[in-house]
This record gives structure tokens, sequence and C-alpha cells, in this order.
């Protein structure tokens, strides 16, 4: 690339951020639309149908009113994937974070980022090594925005399991559910990580959430089932739906090891993804 | 459905844990900052059959951009003074604590309004007025006028609970299921 192609890029990438996580802010993913669209044309009981037909009135009226679907706008956790033979650059990294200042005027965003002991708001959504920005190697150059909302975060878990009781992660995972009960604004999506090291689990598990709701495993629709028929219901007032959708990803691990996180979503299953112009 | 009228009146107390029903009419945002100032200045307003909404609104040029509920548990400790001044109504999600429960009895109900719908509710409000605008946004008492919100009752006036319900429902439901579990988490 020319030098004066770069200054170019830089904005390029900043844009990209920009409207990924405008996009994420605003429309919700087909396949998650998709899924509480089904969930609502099975319930059973007639309060959870109420909530379910307010949330499907919200997303429309989010994509028509043109504001963020929920006032919890998140932390908007990045991933970035970079053509092979392209060097990630910490102008890169800074363009990524201009964009997300951007967003958090334009849109606007709820400034969420404090500092964790002096609660000192940054009032840009950045700083304090916030937010994560994940970047892989592959095809074209994406910006995916993965904007997470405290409710759902804050009742998400991880353990170091002995490799022994294997067994036990659908129970670990329904219990996860089970304590954070209507708190996480159901129906969740829930994102598992398995395996890996005591950080590479917790990552498994929120990238875990990037994934396509319109699938499962046997494994996964097995764990689904599970906490479907603990009978929570959309925000905790009881029905056939909690949980949309088990998204699991794996990662090898060290033989004495096991360890499982259950990154917990709300409905408001916010991602999308944009690519920058070569 | 029933459809409310605010202010409330003795109409709350037929109200039953799991109806839905809706509300128009006068209601006042409060979180936990508001809570604390009425609790040593007093009600800027009449409380008498009148409905808080636990809500930290957008509000740009006295139009509501977005105004989902929040977590009403951070409101527990701070809702006797309340409903002893005569507030009939409570707006929120997640439900409050079996302590609430009890000072409900006889006088007031809890509607459980969907999490994250902050467009829904926008739609249907219109933004009157504001007390306390020093608190900030999300914290200042904003009067708001509802068309036909559409509520549950969660926690009526005569101890019934479906939050509470559905809670212990889902322990033995999951106890049933993995009954090594002993204790309750």
């Amino acid at each position: 690339m020319s030098e004066s192609g770069y200054p170019d890029l830089l904005k390029r990438i900043s844009d990209a951020t920009e409207k990924a996580v405008r996009n994420a802010e605003i429309y919700l993913p087909d396949d998650v639309k998709a899924r509480l669209t089904e969930a609502l044309k099975v319930e059973s009981v007639v309060v959870a149908k109420q909530e379910l037909q307010n949330i499907l009135e919200n997303i429309c009226l989010a994509e028509e009113r043109f504001a963020p679907l929920c006032q919890d706008t998140g932390i908007p956790v990045m991933y970035i994937t970079v053509p092979y033979g392209m060097t990630w650059t910490p102008e890169m990294e800074q363009a990524v974070l201009t964009g997300i200042q951007n967003a958090t005027q334009h849109i606007p965003l709820r400034p969420n980022l404090v500092d964790p002991v002096s609660r000192e708001n940054t009032k840009t959504n950045t700083g304090l090594s916030m937010p994560p920005v994940h970047v892989k190697h592959g095809d074209r150059f994406t910006i995916t925005a993965l904007p997470k909302g405290a409710g759902s975060e804050n009742v998400s878990r991880i353990r170091m399991m002995n490799p022994s009781d294997k067994g036990n992660i659908p129970k670990f995972v329904v219990e996860t559910m089970l304590e954070a009960g209507g708190r996480p604004c159901p129906p969740v999506i829930l994102g598992v990580g398995i395996g890996g090291t005591f950080d590479v689990a917790a990552s498994l598990a929120k990238e875990a959430l990037l994934e396509p709701v319109d699938s499962m495993t046997g494994y996964e629709q097995e764990i689904c089932d599970q906490v479907n028929q603990l009978g929570i219901g959309p925000m905790g007032l009881g029905g056939d739906t909690t949980c949309l959708a088990v998204k699991i990803k794996t990662a090898g691990c060290h033989t004495a090891s096991l360890p499982v996180a259950v990154n917990i979503q709300c409905w408001a299953a916010r991602r999308a993804t944009v690519e920058v112009p070569l | 459905m029933k459809q409310l009228q605010t202010p409330l009146g003795d109409e709350v107390l037929s109200l039953k844990a799991g109806e839905m029903v809706t509300l128009s009419g006068t209601v006042y945002t409060a979180r936990d900052e508001a809570h604390l100032k009425i609790m040593e200045d007093g009600f800027p307003f009449d409380p008498k059959g009148a409905v808080l909404y636990h809500c930290g609104p957008v509000i740009a040029d006295n139009r509501i951009i977005v105004a989902g509920p929040t977590t009403s548990a951070r409101m527990n400790r701070l809702t006797g003074y309340m409903l002893d001044a005569g507030i009939r109504g409570i707006i929120g999600k997640g439900g409050m604590s079996a302590e609430v429960r009890e000072l409900l009895r006889g006088r007031a109900v809890y509607f459980a309004f969907t999490g994250g719908c902050a467009n829904l509710a926008a739609a249907r409000m219109k933004c009157t007025g504001v007390h306390f605008p020093e608190l900030g946004m999300a914290e200042a008492v904003w009067v708001i006028e509802l068309d036909k919100l559409p509520l549950t009752v969660a926690m009526d006036a005569h101890g019934g609970d479906l939050f509470a319900v559905i809670e212990d429902h889902a322990h033995e439901v999951f106890q049933a299921m993995y009954p090594t579990s002993t204790t309750r988490i």
C-alpha cells in the first residue's frame, strides 16, 4: 500500500467500526428475530406470549425509529479479521477506538465504561484497556461489533471443573441459568466455552455468541431443552421460552484441567459485521 | 384485558399476580437518586394514587428517545417510604424483595414491563415535565403520559408474587432433573 493510502485505510476502519456498532445497536440479526418469532408461535403461556409480542414489536420500532433496541447499549466487544499478509498495527487499533467514540457521540450510545474502582466514566465507551479488540487473520478485512449489556453479563459464570466431571457440564450450564432467573432478560442465548485455559474458556463462551442461532448440535439442543424445562420464561414471568439457543465452542486444554464458561446473552443478541474496503 | 388509568385507587386491590393490564395516564420515573431525594426533600408531585416507573430514560428536547425499565431490586430498601405516602403502583423489571411483597399488601401492586423494550415504551409515552433535573437525565423524575402500556401484574396486593412462584418452580424442576444436588443455590 502507498504511503498516502494508509490514512485513508485508517479512516475506512473507523467508519466501518462506527457502522458495525450502529447496525448492531439498531437491527437485531435475522436469525435471532426468526428464533423469537418461532418461540411466539409455540409458546403456551399467555403472559409469555405477551412478553414475546412486546419484544418483537420493540424490534420493529427500533428499526422504524432508528434508535438503539435497548437503553443498555452495552460495551462494544470487537472482533476483527485482517487479510492474510496484512499487519495489524497500533494505528489500526486506534482507528477502531475512534470509530467507537464516534458511534457513542452520533448514535448516541449510553457511555457505560467506567474505572472499576473509582467508577469515573470515560464518557466515550473507550479507554482503560477497553473495549476488547480481538484480531485474527481471515480472507477479508471485516469488523464485527458485539455490544454486551450488563444485565446478562453480570450473571455469567466460569468454573474450573475436574476432568472427571465432564458429564456435569450440562448441569453447570442449567444451574447457571437457574441462578440467573429472570435477571438477564430471557429468552436468552447461552454461549458456552469448554476447554482452553481460564481466560480462553471465557473468550470462547463470548465468541460462541457470534454463531448463528438457527441450528444446534444434539448436545447443544439437549442442554437448551433442559434450560427450557426450568420454566423461567421471558423476563422470569414463566413460560416455555427461556433459552433460544445454546452455542458451544471448544479448545484443547491441560490434561488435568476442564475450564467451562457460560456467557449469558439477553434476547437483544446484537451483532453486526461490516467489511473494510481495501 | 383490564385498562387502568392513573391516579390508581382501590381497583388495584382486586388485581391478581399474572393478570395482564394496560396502563394509561401520568407516571413518574424514579431510580435510586430520585428515591433518596424524595425521602429528603419530599414529593414534588401528589403521591396519592400515583405510579412510579423504575426507569432512566434517554430524553432529548423533552422527547423520549428510549425508556425501558431498569432493575427494580435496587430500590427494595427505598420503597416503604413511597408506599406509606400513597403510591399505588410501581413499574419495573425483575420484581422486588419479599419485604416489598409484604409492604404491598392491601395497598399497591408491582407491574412488570418487558426488559429491553425501550422503543415500545417510548412509542407509548409523552414527556410532560421534569422534577429534580439537577440529578441528571437518568436519575431525574420525568413526568410521563402513558398511552395503554401493556403490563403484567407481577406482585399483587394480597402477597401474590409471580416471580417467586416461577423461581420456586424452577428450583423444583432442577432438583428433579439433578437429584444429587442437595443445596438450593
